[in-house]
């Protein structure tokens, strides 16, 4: 029975990293209706500007985390007036397949500039397991999830009670009446991008300050896709539960039926489950009314 | 005389770059006046609109001739969200309002026409002031109002911008002739209490022409009348195809027909 509670508790704190992911993925497809597979490669750049920071400029890791930030928001600006605003107005695969793009030249430039070693940046945060009779939650684990937490009750806040986060939330929505509304859409659908990129990144150091940094790490997105059909495509809410039940049925699968299974039974779990509710446990269900 | 509100100058739109929806068009809405814009589906009058308030990009339609002036100043290819901060309001076609945002959350999008203008909360009151019924009822999702809650707060979107003009894209579509009348009570007192012009699209001539003080007939792109309501009021063929006395017309003949008809007459008598 403990070892069930211990392996429940791994696997869910460890879906906080992952509802961090789907976040940053939900984030732009409800505000800008773009399917973004870039979202790894995103997690997995921030992380290499954190590594590059702490490691070869050395850097304390906050002050390093903070600078890997910045240059991920930067990137993200530039990608959107750049690449995404000049497509605008062309079908949703074109905007799909440069986000497929900028993921390759993004792996590109990581495999390019720091190989395909493993590296292993300083923690970001203190590493005392918490112990429960014979439970033991390991340090990061912990942490992770913590941070994944407090980010994502933040961007709630954000999104309920600031005029900011409610005038992105109507852009997303309708973004011609919002801009009939004195809404300037274009700083709009930039600052989505921005967030998004930001929390993939926190993602992206969180994970490889206590798993280890190699482009391996763009890969960890995948299990988020499963999260995130599962979850209902445009739901929030959805996502972060999603991934928090696919942290749970993994950690049950690696540690009942051996590590290689928590790759494959998740999807499975995830298709049982679409066969009952296609849309995904959350998905829209749309308010109209004429 | 003092600047017009509105003084579209002989516009012509098109769509797709092969789609003209306006042909030469030219109306003017005086600042403080409520002038209607009256005419059957499709004849272009939402697009009037839309060339005025700047989101016929979003549609990839252009004002390809003619001019746009906003208190005397030519606005063309001014972005939509700068038009609404300067004051002018557009209170679409189809209410348009964001469906998972709450009444409270609307009205703070709105409040985004201020920018650049005004600052600090939120002034609910001033939209509660003329629709009670939403105060009670500001927590609750927008997507779950009736029609015609909808359409109120549609409108109480357009006033927390403080705006100088409205245009407004056919108020009393799909609503009971009760909540219509109580609409344009509550249209005409905004006018009246906020000085603000308004140019009201109506196929509903006969609202239209209760409140308004002038007022156009739109016709395949084209203006084919205009004139004080009472005037046309007296106009037996606008009685006749817009005001649904007699026959109605619909769908056999146009106004435009009419008038070449009886000219054709006129010339062969
Ligand atoms: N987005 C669009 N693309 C192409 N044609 C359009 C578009 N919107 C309107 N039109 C055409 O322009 C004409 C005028 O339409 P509209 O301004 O909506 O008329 P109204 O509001 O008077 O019903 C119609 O023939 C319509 O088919
Ligand atoms: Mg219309």
């Amino acid at each position: 029975m403990s070892e069930f509670i211990e392996y429940s508790l791994l696997g869910i704190l460890s879906g906080g990293v992952t509802a961090l992911i789907a976040l940053s993925f939900v984030l732009i497809y409800k505000g800008t209706g773009v399917v973004n597979f870039a979202v790894g490669e995103v997690m997995m750049l921030g992380a290499y500007f954190y590594y590059a920071a702490t490691v070869m400029f050395g850097l304390p890791p906050v002050v390093a985390l903070a600078l890997g930030l910045i240059g991920i928001a930067v990137l993200a600006v530039a990608f959107e007036r750049i690449v995404l605003r000049p497509l605008s107005g062309q079908p949703p695969v074109a905007v799909l397949m440069a986000t497929i793009g900028m993921a390759s030249i993004i792996h590109g430039g990581v495999e390019a500039v720091w190989g395909g070693d493993t590296y292993s940046p300083p923690p970001l945060l203190p590493r005392t397991p918490l112990i429960f009779n014979d439970i033991l939650i390991p340090g990061a684990v912990l942490g992770n999830f913590a941070v994944a937490a407090v980010l994502i009750a933040g961007f709630f806040a954000f999104f309920r009670f600031t005029s900011v986060g409610i005038a992105l939330r109507a852009t997303a929505s309708d973004p011609v009446t919002a801009a009939t509304l004195g809404i300037d859409i274009n700083s709009a659908l930039r600052l989505t991008w921005v967030l998004s990129a930001v929390v993939g990144t926190v993602a992206g150091v969180l994970i490889a300050s206590s798993a280890g940094l190699s482009p391996l790490l763009a890969a960890a997105a995948m299990s988020v896709f499963a999260a995130i059909i599962l979850g209902g495509l445009d739901s929030i809410v959805g996502a972060i539960v999603a991934s928090l039940l696919i942290g749970w049925v993994e950690a049950l699968a690696a540690g009942y039926l051996g590590g290689k299974s928590r790759d494959i039974v998740p999807f499975v779990v995830v298709l049982v489950i679409l066969i009952f509710r296609p849309y995904g446990i959350f998905g829209s269900r749309t308010i109209e009314r004429l | 005389m003092s600047v017009a509100a509105l003084a579209i100058e002989n516009i012509e739109v098109i769509y797709n770059h092969s789609v003209q929806a306006l042909r030469g068009l030219s109306i003017e809405v005086p600042a403080g006046q409520i002038v209607a814009l009256l005419g059957s589906n499709g004849a272009g009058k939402t697009t009037t609109l839309k060339a005025a308030s700047g989101i016929l990009p979003f549609e990839i339609g252009r004002v390809a001739a003619g001019k746009v002036r906003f208190f005397g100043e030519d606005i063309a290819n001014r972005p939509a969200f700068k038009l609404a901060r300067a004051g002018m309001a557009h209170v679409r076609e189809g209410r348009h309002v964001f469906a998972d945002l709450t009444i409270e959350e609307n009205l703070t999008a709105a409040a985004n026409a201020l920018a650049g203008r005004k600052r600090g909360r939120v002034d609910t009151d001033r939209v509660f002031e003329y629709f009670p019924q939403l105060r009670e009822r500001r927590k609750q999702v927008a997507g779950y109002l009736s029609g015609g809650e909808q359409q109120m707060l549609a409108i109480g979107r357009a006033i927390i911008g403080e705006p100088r003009l409205i245009l407004l894209d056919e108020p009393s579509l799909g609503l009971a002739p009760l909540v219509v009348q109580g609409i344009f009570s509550i249209i005409c007192r905004i006018n009246r209490e906020q000085g603000v012009a308004i140019l009201l699209v109506e196929q509903n001539a006969r609202v239209a022409l209760d409140v308004a003080q002038y007022a156009y007939i739109l016709e395949n792109g084209r203006i084919v009348v205009n004139g004080a309501p009472e005037k046309l009021r007296g106009d037996p063929d606008v009685q006749r195809f817009y005001l649904g006395s007699g026959d109605t017309g619909e769908g056999h003949a146009s106004f435009r027909d009419v008038k070449h008809y009886k000219r054709r007459k006129r010339w062969l008598s």
